[in-house]
């Protein structure tokens, strides 16, 4: 039976890597019991992650997937689409995904009320459709669609913090976040005004057709500025270090991971994919802008970290530099550098998250995240500590760690595209880094903790082992390099060969 | 307290009336202005009307807030549901060709079923938000 | 210079102008929420705009029409109405929130009182 519901369902992978979850979404809603609700979630995500697997093994040997949906034929229906570019940003989501919802009961159960904690697992399995579901589309008004599911849901999943603050960060995301829908929306209007088509493969086509047209620079300037909103590239990421700080612990480590990168998938997708031809996106004026942004706020983003209370809010600030890393290694136009990017989407995804699953077990013991209630936490709480200075030491680039590896392919991609002061620049922000790491790992281990302080054990294991999965991954896949370099190398070089 | 004689004697006829005209838009979507998502709507403002009239603890008695969060996920189970039966009928998600004997036919089987599914969960979710949003902050009427 | 015959894309324009300038210029969170309606909205004129055919009715089949116009900016924009319509009752409910949990829905206020508190 097994074998006959395989050679079934074996063809639709990619069609079900977006509806279970979603059904799955809607079993949450019926069973209403939080426990049963956090195991369908939990079966879910983990096939799905498996899933993601499944379809990146595909594409390394057999090549891209294309999936009709609905059984109309490519043009004119919807198409899944899995290359190398999205199948690694896939398996990055689905498997954040799963595995942050590990740490999700015991950490959930202080921030958000019993009886409404079957609607979170709801929730947080919509966000994981959209993502996933943005990320392997081939049609460009299906990714508007997954945006705004997915968006919707982050603005939910953010409102629940304990605070008042995540209420107005929520709004103020949302405000922000549907302006760049809009945006994005617009743009792909426009697009299809010009080539009366909304398939990815066949906008490229049908726009080297058409040629020089400003109506498709404005497109190509409105959905830059939608997926840069959405990106939280520097002027535009003011959104973030609010939206990170006051949302449940739980929330931030799975958003931090996943919405930005699905962000960074699109704006390669659009930028290399659809515009190419068009608009010869090989280092003129739009790689220029976007080094400039890249660079500021790889400093100021570190630079305002360092001066940060609120651990999380740092960590937000840390984040918004490593956005402009992978915006940098995006504008060098080469290979090493679209390498150096997408490798950081993977190898950021899993620093960023075990670092706030960190402070998610920090808050659940200390019930609260500022730099005093770190200290004397290297013997409070040694195995969680650890994780933050590992974690941290990769965030700074030290060999043998993820960080390293990103750098690596940046500084390459520097040196390639001619721009060894850029190259400099990348290697001084890495000290910005150090400096903010190190004021906690300071407090953490060199400080004694304050007099008549409660007694706190270890963080649980049900955190803990999410935590060091993630922290693990960053010293193993900073050895191993061929899941994460090695498929990044394939899709850069598939990119900028004008592949698809 | 304001009398509501004369509106509620009139909602008496008229809101069954909006519930038909939902039902009618609901299932002319094919050859007409109309489909899940309208129908949803209208007939979710009849709900709202309803409970703007007699009240939102009637309208809640009637209406129960248990069984709207029911047909929200029953809906979007329907749209899923066809889907996952369009791939073990043989063919792509959401393949309604493949839920019939003969294409056509499966097309349309399918296209009021998945409407069915999205109008259930859109009147679902209207009446939800309604009820949210009223019963928030109440003091004695 | 002005192609009247493109008068749909000056109301797309206004529109949208209007609608970003009512969220970026107002303090009052509703405002901003009907702001980002408006800058939606002319979104969805734009694309049904683009959708028509000179000469061609509405794009339901009916006797005696040869001409149509383009149905799937219709159906795309449908999309955009729900998506709309979720994102203001979302909007919605947390103003809802934020009036029962500062008091006040003036985003200067709202500011004042935060920075009041960070100050403590």
């Amino acid at each position: 039976m097994i074998e006959g519901i395989w050679t079934l369902i074996g063809d639709d992978l990619p069609a079900l890597q977006i509806a279970v979850p979603l059904l799955a979404a809607t079993l949450c809603i019926l069973v209403r019991r939080p426990m049963a609700a956090w195991s369908v979630a939990m079966v879910v995500a983990w096939s799905s992650f498996a899933n993601a697997g499944v379809l990146l093994h595909r594409v390394l040997t057999t090549g891209t997937i294309s999936y009709a949906e609905g059984g109309w034929p490519v043009p004119w229906g919807i198409e899944l689409r899995i290359d190398l570019l999205n199948a690694l940003v896939l398996l990055v989501v689905t498997g954040i995904c799963a595995i942050v919802l590990l740490a999700a009961p015991r950490s959930i159960k202080a921030e958000i009320p019993r009886d409404k904690q079957y609607l979170f697992y709801a929730t947080y399995l919509l966000c994981m459709t959209g993502l996933a579901g943005m990320t392997i589309t081939g049609d460009a008004f299906n990714i508007f669609v997954f945006l705004e599911i997915s968006s919707l849901s982050s603005y939910a999943l953010i409102s629940q913090g304990s605070t008042r603050r995540a209420l107005t960060s929520a709004i103020q995301y949302l405000v922000m976040g549907t302006i760049g829908g809009t945006f994005i929306l617009l743009g792909i209007g426009m697009l299809y005004m010009v080539t009366g088509t909304l398939n990815i493969v066949d906008l490229a086509d049908q726009l080297a057709l058409v040629g020089p047209n400003r109506t498709v620079l404005v497109a190509a300037a409105c959905i830059a500025v939608g997926v840069g909103i959405k990106l939280a590239v520097f002027p535009l990421h003011i959104w973030l270090p609010n939206a990170y700080t006051y949302a449940p612990a739980i929330v931030t480590a799975f958003i931090a991971a996943t919405s930005t990168k699905v962000a960074y998938y699109v704006l390669i997708r659009f930028a290399y994919s659809i515009f190419r031809i068009n608009l010869t996106f090989d280092g003129t004026q739009p790689s220029a802008i976007l080094m400039m942004l890249g660079i500021a706020a790889m400093f100021l983003g570190s630079l305002v970290a360092i001066f940060q209370d609120d651990i999380k809010r740092m960590l937000a600030y840390s984040s918004v530099a490593q956005i402009g890393y992978m915006v940098l290694g995006l504008s060098f136009a080469n290979e090493y550098g679209l390498t150096g990017g997408l490798v950081h989407v993977f190898n950021h995804a899993v620093m960023k998250c075990g670092l706030f699953l960190v402070l998610a077990c920090v808050l659940l013991r200390m019930r609260s995240t500022r730099l005093s209630a770190f200290e004397g936490l290297g013997r409070r709480m040694p195995l969680t500590f650890a994780a933050f200075v590992l974690g941290g030491l990769s965030l700074v680039g030290v060999p043998l760690t993820v960080g390293f590896v990103s750098k690596w392919y940046l500084v390459l991609g520097a040196l390639e595209a001619g721009l060894w002061p850029v190259a400099v620049l990348i290697l001084m922000s890495s000290i910005l880094a150090l400096v903010y790491i190190w004021r906690v790992v300071e407090v953490g281990y060199f400080k004694a903790p304050p007099e008549g302080a409660d007694e706190i054990t270890e963080a649980p294991v049900s955190m803990l082992l999410p935590t060091w999965i993630l922290i693990g991954s960053t010293l193993v896949f900073g050895v191993w390099t061929s899941l994460s370099a090695g498929v990044a190398s394939a899709a850069a070089r598939m990119l900028i060969g004008g592949g698809s | 307290m304001i009398s509501h004689h004369i509106p509620r004697v009139l909602s008496k006829l008229l809101i069954p009336l909006i519930m038909l005209f939902a039902l009618y838009v609901q299932f002319h979507g094919d050859y007409g202005p109309g489909g899940g998502f309208q129908a949803g709507v209208i007939f979710g403002a009849g709900i709202i009307l309803y409970a703007l009239l007699f009240g939102l603890d009637q309208a809640k008695e009637v209406f129960r807030p248990r069984a709207l969060e029911f047909f929200m996920a029953a809906g979007v189970l329907l749209y899923g549901g066809v889907g996952i039966a369009a791939i073990f009928a043989g063919g792509n998600f959401l393949a309604y060709s493949a839920l019939a004997h003969d294409p056509t036919h499966g097309q349309h089987l399918g296209i009021l079923l998945v409407e069915l599914g999205v109008g259930t969960t859109v009147a679902a979710v209207m009446a939800t938000i309604f009820f949210q949003f009223a019963g928030r902050g109440r003091t004695d009427d | 210079m002005i192609e009247w015959g493109l008068y749909n894309y000056w109301v797309v324009i206004f529109l949208m102008m209007t609608g970003l300038y009512v969220v970026i210029a107002r303090g009052n969170l509703i405002k901003k929420i009907i702001g980002l309606n408006i800058f939606q909205v002319s979104v969805i004129m734009f694309y049904v705009s683009m959708g028509k055919v000179k000469g061609g009715t509405a794009p339901i089949e009916a006797a005696g029409f040869e001409v149509y116009s383009n149905p799937l900016p219709h159906v795309l924009m449908l999309t955009a109405i729900v998506v709309g319509v979720a994102t203001t009752a979302l909007a919605l409910a947390l103003v809802v929130r934020i009036k029962e949990a500062y008091g006040t829905i003036e985003e200067d206020e709202i500011r004042q009182i935060e920075s009041n508190e960070d100050a403590s």
